[in-house]
């Protein structure tokens, strides 16, 4: 007889896993070649223990766990937040009826395309992230960095979940698939572009969990308002896990920004890159290449893909149940702006429901701004004239209907020799990058960090900043 | 026009309203003689020996029971009751009432009555003669075509005629522009004119045209046709044979929720537009006239019931429960038999198949533990768009150790052909003959999912814990997709390799009949199809597309 396995042991769940043998067998299947994958494309940096949380429940209080665990031991997880009894759907032609409990045979490519692709950011990002454990500047950050890696690993078992669970084979298949395509890969790159960029220093870890994560929300959003009710649930309870990465991603500019501006106060220059600092106007092209970037993951302004989905049911708006208005959208127009050849803009009336990755990506622009407006008090409470901005969403665009076009960062249309000639002030340059990266020499001491950020205000879970959150071997 | 009481297709001669079957020795008269107040819908007479659904399938039962009954007849002739008046074809009125699916069925329908006669021609010794005694025009020339033979009455006054194009703005749907050139070979430009033509070709030109075999005088009609029939039935190879069998009511019972014969259960479930045919195998001893001929009539029937009454239960799932061995000893009681019984059983469930591969709905096999998919049962599974086979124990009891398996024999390989000439096999492997050869050698045992897989006999083999939800996923999507576009897809699909006759005719005519059917130059408010019989000139859009 082979030997029992405690499902719920070793698996954390709420979906009953241990009854589930359909699930069981297909994740029998899959969990090894997940850790095959973790062991190759995870973290580099060898651990005896760091200090993680671990989703455990979804109960209002007490969902997760802290403790010391050895990064591949993590219990990695299934959890959908709490069944709504009566829930209905909210928006589309199905507006109304009750939310499905099962994926319908009409919509299963459709669905089982957008899980796909949510499912393929959450590994990309443990891949693009796997060398800067190298080079933290604090056992705190350290920490940071696994726990963001843990957490995306455990969205991809949640998507892996939904494939697995409502997919059959194909999805079974395509779960694998998930594991064979790699960040960067030239044989078999991550579906979008973001996800196939480098994340090569912490400045730039710092910016992806500011925007590029923050894009993940808004997508977990849409997908939260699905009529797929197993769907939702699952993105709702990953919304819960993904407001860390943000606060990982806000306070660590927020740390930089700081710690600059008291060089800058030092030394009476913003020219700190000779002190150990990163100036201000480097923090700015490195935000205008992560914020556009991001941009792009929402895809093009247009899209009648988005709109069928909507029709569908299958995504929704962010915030879809507050929203008011119709739910449906086809007598509602919004504008859009346009760029010209003759270099100016024009704006066009189109219908709202072909728009909305536009509203999408309105939102998130709204979100980005406060992160902003946050730095920008930093330096206004140091006295300093400088301030950061979001570029114009033209800017630097390969997605969408400004990509080909070249937009400054105000937003200024230009020929291509005048924006080329420019693009040093504005994206950073590979001398802006050796420079961050010369900077990035790892802090393991307890207590200590790095001369280019400054030290958090808090620690995690009510520990001080200078607990020992990683064992290191 | 709808109907409101579902269309039998089960008739008896004794109880035929526009046909009189007369058999005399080697030799039938089947006599076309439409009440005009008989009509399978009200709204519309049947006058001039016109047409409908109702008159066909009298026409059709005829044909059958002449296989069946009646294995002493070499030759049957076709004519008329009515004087001066062979056939007008189909009725005019009862078209332009007829909702489009009515429309393209009752085509589909009466072209396969008429292959059905060239089948007997050819495969049972059966000829079939017309004797044109009248005017003879579109439908009513559609059946003369469908005879081996065309005599024309020589009384300078009638005509044979496909007028659709002229008058009615559409096409001889029942396989008559192809037969024309294809099995009459009449020289394209003289078929160019012939068709457009409304008042037909009489007499010498006929003949010249080879439109018709012979002229026979006003005088003397009968005997003459009479005396051309016995020398057909003189060349005859029909297997002699004393006494046929008697073709009984199926009697199935009838609720609201599907059909019950002896051997097949149909069942509906109209939410999810699907219809579940479950074919049960045979019990008891093998019998020449046993499971399989009742099978094939309960078989024919429940595909003609569901296709003229539900129109929109567009997929079928075929099922079946039973011992594939019982299947197999059963056929091969008739494959083995060299008796004009045993020819008869094989040429009908060949052309149950072909009935089969032509039904505009989607065929989805589901192969189960428990089923009988063996032999000529298994042909219903290569018939359909998509087999699936159980790999695991029956759903509803996970310990037992039953496995679904499929069973090639003899019966597969060429017994059965389908339209375009080739058997279900060679059309799922065309031009594979290796592959083919393969097959042959896996035959008389069962093959179990991993070699069903293997051998490409089936789509999928999903587990048991995959099963249902794979089942119902594919179900459901496929409710989703556009009914037109998964005809086109489906029709284009299942018939690959050469053209026949048959496929040209379901493909080529069919598709076209179709769209111009839809046209408005033929069904608009001002089309030839509506003006018929108005007064009023059709009025066409002139631009070609």
């Amino acid at each position: 007889m082979p030997e029992k396995i405690d499902y719920d042991a070793k698996i954390p769940n709420n979906v009953h896993l241990a009854d589930d043998r359909r699930l069981q067998r297909a994740l029998e299947g899959w969990q090894p070649k997940f850790m095959n994958w973790w062991g190759e494309m995870g973290p580099t940096l060898e651990t005896e223990g760091v200090y993680l949380r671990t989703a455990v429940s979804v109960g209002r209080d007490g969902w997760a766990h802290f403790d010391h665990v050895n990064v591949p031991d993590y219990r990695w997880g299934i959890f959908l937040a709490e069944r709504e009894p009566d829930r209905r759907i909210a928006f589309g032609e199905h507006a109304g009826e009750p939310v499905w409990q099962q994926v319908p045979g009409e919509y299963r490519a459709d669905l089982q395309r957008l899980i796909v692709i949510q499912g393929d950011t959450e590994p990309a990002s443990v891949e693009q992230q796997r060398l800067l454990g190298l080079t933290a500047p604090s056992l705190y950050d350290l920490r940071n960095l696994f726990q963001v890696n843990v957490e995306e690993g455990r969205h991809l078992w949640a998507m892996v979940y939904l494939l697995h669970a409502y997919f059959g084979r194909e999805g079974r298949d395509e779960a694998e698939g998930l594991l064979l395509r790699n960040s960067g890969s030239p044989d078999a790159p991550r579906i979008l572009g973001a996800f196939n960029e480098e994340t090569a220093d912490w400045l730039a870890f710092y910016m992806f969990t500011y925007f590029t994560d923050r894009d993940g929300k808004y997508q977990l959003g849409t997908l939260k308002e699905s009529s797929f009710d197993p769907l939702s649930r699952t993105c709702e309870f990953m919304l819960k896990e993904e407001a860390h990465h943000m606060m990982v991603g806000t306070t660590g500019v927020d740390r930089v920004v700081q710690r600059s501006a008291e060089l800058i106060r030092e030394h009476d220059t913003y020219d700190i890159a000779s002190h150990g600092g990163i100036p201000l106007d480097l923090i700015q092209r490195y935000l205008n290449f992560h914020y556009t970037v991001s941009l792009d993951l929402f895809g093009s302004e247009t899209s009648t893909n988005a709109a069928n989905y909507y029709t569908a049911g299958l995504k929704g708006r962010w915030q879809e149940t507050r929203r008011k208005d119709d739910h449906k959208l086809t007598d509602d127009s919004r504008l859009l702006d346009r760029p010209r050849e003759d270099g100016t803009w024009t704006s066009e009336e189109l219908q709202a429901i072909l728009l909305l990755n536009l509203d999408l990506r309105g939102e998130y622009t709204a979100d980005c701004q406060t992160g902003v407006n946050r730095w920008n008090k930093i330096l206004a409470d140091a006295g300093i004239d400088f301030r950061f901005a979001l570029p114009h969403p033209g800017f630097n665009r390969e997605v969408g209907i400004n990509s080909g076009h070249h937009v400054t960062p105000d937003g200024s249309i230009v020929d291509e020799a005048t924006w080329e000639a420019a693009r040093h002030k504005w994206l950073p340059t590979a001398e802006d990058l050796t420079f961050v990266r010369s900077l990035m020499h790892p802090v393991y001491e307890r207590g200590k960090i790095a001369s280019w950020v400054a030290p958090p205000r808090q620690g995690i879970n009510g520990k001080p900043f200078d607990y020992e959150y990683v064992y290191l071997t | 026009m709808t109907t409101t009481t579902p269309v039998t297709f089960e008739r008896h001669p004794d109880t035929y309203r526009h046909w009189r079957l007369t058999v005399d020795g080697e030799v039938a008269w089947l006599e076309m003689d439409v009440d005009e107040q008989g009509g399978l819908v009200p709204g519309y007479e049947l006058k001039l020996n016109s047409y409908d659904l109702g008159v066909d399938i009298e026409f059709y039962d005829a044909t059958q029971r002449l296989r069946f009954e009646h294995p002493q007849v070499r030759a049957v002739i076709v004519t008329s009751a009515k004087d001066k008046v062979f056939c007008a074809g189909a009725n005019i009125r009862m078209l332009a009432a007829s909702p489009h699916e009515w429309k393209v069925n009752f085509c589909k329908f009466t072209n396969e009555t008429r292959n059905g006669i060239e089948d007997a021609t050819e495969f049972s010794g059966q000829t079939y003669v017309a004797a044109v005694n009248g005017s003879c025009a579109g439908g009513g020339y559609e059946i003369a075509l469908a005879c081996e033979k065309i005599l024309l009455v020589d009384d300078n006054s009638s005509t044979v005629a496909l007028p659709e194009v002229p008058l009615l703005g559409v096409l001889p749907g029942t396989g008559g522009l192809t037969r024309v050139v294809d099995k009459r070979r009449v020289r394209r430009d003289l078929a160019d004119v012939f068709a457009t033509r409304p008042d037909g070709v009489k007499g010498r030109t006929a003949v010249d045209w080879r439109l018709v075999d012979e002229l026979v005088p006003r005088v003397g009609f009968r005997e003459k046709v009479l005396s051309r029939a016995h020398e057909l039935a003189a060349e005859s190879d029909r297997l002699p044979a004393e006494q046929g069998i008697e073709l009984a009511p199926l009697e199935p019972s009838i609720t609201d929720d599907g059909i019950e014969y002896r051997h097949i259960r149909v069942g509906y479930d109209r939410p999810n537009s699907l219809v579940t045919l479950t074919v049960l195998g045979p019990s008891g001893e093998p019998e020449l006239d046993g499971w399989l001929l009742r099978l094939t009539r309960e078989l024919d029937d429940a595909i003609l019931r569901l296709r003229t009454n539900e129109p929109d239960l567009g997929t079928w799932v075929l099922r079946t429960e039973g011992d594939p061995e019982a299947v197999l000893a059963h056929e091969e009681v008739v494959l083995s038999g060299k008796d004009w019984l045993s020819n008869e059983i094989l040429h009908y469930y060949k052309r149950t198949l072909k009935r089969l591969d032509v039904t505009s709905r989607t065929l989805i096999a589901l192969i189960e533990p428990g089923s009988c998919f063996a032999g000529s049962l298994l042909e219903l599974a290569f018939a359909a768009d998509r087999q699936y086979l159980l790999d695991g124990p029956p759903i509803d009891d996970e310990d037992s150790p039953e496995r679904a398996s499929i069973t090639l024999s003899e019966a597969n390989f060429g017994v059965f052909p389908m339209g375009n000439g080739l058997s279900r096999l060679e059309s799922r492997f065309y031009g594979d003959d290796d592959h083919l050869t393969w097959l042959a050698r896996e035959r008389d045992r069962p093959l179990s999912a991993a070699e069903a897989v293997e051998l490409g006999l089936v789509t999928d083999a999903p587990d048991d814990l995959d099963w249902e939800d794979e089942i119902r996923i594919a179900l459901e999507g496929r409710a989703s997709l556009s009914p037109d576009a998964l005809t086109g897809m489906e029709a284009n699909h299942r018939f690959v390799g050469p053209e026949t006759l048959e496929t040209k005719i379901f493909g080529r005519l069919t598709a076209w009949q179709n769209w111009i059917f839809t046209r408005p130059n033929a069904s608009g408010p001002e089309g030839a199809l509506r003006r018929y019989g108005t007064g009023q000139k059709a009025v066409f859009d002139r631009k070609r597309v």
